[in-house]
């Protein structure tokens, strides 16, 4: 039995190393696919007691689900699709762990830890899930004395999970209380977190429903769910440093800054900026004459689904003989990667998808860089400005290229609040309008020169 | 605890270290989703639940099974949706 598992958690490990390459990836996937079959027939093997008729409407019915939601979902969706995935692994630990309790009858610290984990990676998944959606705000909703309120309530968790073996409350009564406080501090912890900062608070979900696996492992004594949950804990804790890297902000600062909130007035006073409005047919012109081009998407791309006609532009311009590359900042997008799998839907091949430290070289002899629903990661404010709230934060160094050309709805500031200087500068031109139509007016002018 | 698990748990957040700190920035979504799929490992223990005694508690390992395998079926095909995507020209 042991030994199966030991099997299963070699194919994670091996499959997780093959996803170093895209060549290999597929096949690692396939093998961590592998490896849960075998931990799950292992399971079924071992155990004589198993309810086989309840064990099929259950994996039958999440199997169906399961199904639909990975053919139904559009690479935009992504991240919310994360997000329901990161909530209902936590949900599954914390319901398993609930499940021995009321077998035991007995709460054990370990019992209240997985299910304190576990019910706050669902309850904080599906307000991460909220804001992608546009259900709950996008916008950072921060209240007076929340932060007091949050550590009120985990102090409370604290109390009641040390208690837990006093005759002054009974055990199904701290259960329910820790199952409700820690719904609530999920919610607490995700709600004050605004759109552009997804992609940390994603990566920490994910790395919880990790952690609140291997809690779940330890309960149980099973060294399977132990070696999984800390390999999906750390990975979650990579992204999510790369991610806090990517903005130049501390963990702390991301869950409890709350930047992005309705009161954050553009601080874009003073200077005022002469901003050059061109039409597609003059953006044509420029990229007509240019040898290398740089596109850069952000999330406006996403929200536009303007990835397939931005790689049918690139096609064109190769054609003409330019060398066209896509600079990708790690915090492009709401999700780590999230360009890169939009791009790759759009036929992009992947070799001419560049992170930050490989493309910035590249913009001093680039001709045009082309700017695609991005602003914040493209302000050179956040090499000079020390008063600029993204002060700090590695950018793409675009404004070196000899031209840049953004698109951009209208002029309202990026999430950061700021009003992005690039903007005035000599050598940038703006165009106005909706991502996908701009391009596919540009695509037009370009194919008729 | 034992001390044995606690071993195994510090061993693998090292190998997990080891391993995910190579993926390349362009996988990140597909690394993502599918250790989400690994996550749901917790079907396992779902299984064992779901035969234990308590009415109870086998409501509870049933939900805790669909839950899981929701996560392990959807999570392992729409990260091979996004890998077959990925090619080199």
């Amino acid at each position: 039995m042991n030994l199966f598992y030991l099997i299963s958690a070699v194919c994670f490990i091996l499959g997780l190393k093959r996803l170093s390459h895209p060549k290999t990836a597929r096949s690692g996937n396939f093998l961590a696919a592998l490896g849960m079959l075998i931990a799950i027939a292992a399971t079924l093997a071992s155990s004589d007691v198993l309810d086989l008729q309840l064990i099929a409407i259950g994996i039958g019915t999440g199997a169906v689900i399961g199904l639909l939601f990975a053919t139904r979902v559009q690479m935009t969706e992504m991240p919310q699709m994360v997000a329901i995935f990161n909530g209902l692994g936590g949900s599954a630990s914390a319901l398993v762990a609930s499940s021995e309790f009321f077998k035991i009858d007995d709460l054990s610290f370990i019992i209240c830890l997985s299910v304190f984990i576990g019910t706050l990676t669902f309850s904080g998944s599906f307000i991460a899930f909220g804001k992608l959606q546009g259900i709950v705000s996008g916008r950072a909703v921060t209240f007076k004395g929340q932060q007091a309120l949050n550590a009120l309530i985990f102090a409370a968790i604290v109390v009641l999970i040390s208690v837990n073996n006093l005759e002054v409350i009974s055990a199904y009564n701290i259960f329910y209380l820790v199952v409700l406080l820690a719904f609530l501090l999920g919610i607490g912890l995700t709600i004050p977190i605004g759109g552009a900062d997804m992609p940390v608070v994603i990566s920490l979900l994910n790395s919880y429903s990790g952690i609140a696996a291997a809690a779940t492992g330890f309960l149980i004594d099973n060294q399977a769910l132990i070696i999984s949950g800390s390999l999906v804990g750390a990975s979650g804790l990579i992204l999510t440093n790369i991610m806090c890297k990517g903005m130049n902000r501390s963990l702390a600062n991301v869950i409890f800054g709350a930047v992005g909130a309705e009161t954050s007035g553009g601080s874009s006073d003073g200077k005022e900026m002469n901003i050059k409005s061109y039409s597609t047919t003059e953006a044509a012109m420029i990229l007509d004459a240019a040898e290398k081009v740089i596109i850069v998407p952000g999330y406006g791309l996403a929200v536009a689904q303007a990835q397939h006609v931005a790689r049918e532009v690139a096609d064109n311009l190769e054609a003409k003989g330019k060398k066209v590359l896509y600079a990708i900042h790690p915090v492009a997008g709401r999700m780590p990667g999230h360009m890169n799998v939009l791009l790759a839907e759009a036929n992009v091949s992947y070799d001419l998808l560049k992170d930050l430290d490989e493309i910035n070289p590249e913009f001093e002899d680039c001709d045009v860089a082309l700017i695609l629903g991005a602003n914040d990661v493209v302000n050179p404010a956040a090499r000079h400005d020390q008063s600029s709230p993204i002060y700090g934060m590695p950018i793409l160094d675009v404004d070196k290229s000899r031209t840049v050309i953004i698109n951009k709805r209208s002029m309202n500031p990026g999430f950061a609040g700021v009003q992005n200087e690039l903007f005035g500068y000599d050598n940038s031109i703006m165009v106005f309008g909706d991502a996908k139509d701009m391009l596919n007016d540009l695509l037009k002018e370009i194919k008729e020169l | 605890m034992d001390v044995n698990l606690i071993t195994i748990f510090i061993l693998a957040i090292f190998v997990g270290n080891e391993v995910i700190n190579k993926v390349p920035p362009t996988l990140h979504t597909p690394l993502m989703s599918g250790s989400n799929a690994i996550s749901g490992i917790a079907i396992v223990g779902a299984l064992l639940a779901i035969s234990t005694d308590g009415q109870i508690s086998t409501y509870l390992g049933l939900a805790a099974l669909i839950c899981a395998t929701i996560n392990v079926v959807g999570g392992f095909l729409v990260t091979d949706r996004m890998l077959k995507m990925f090619k080199k020209k």
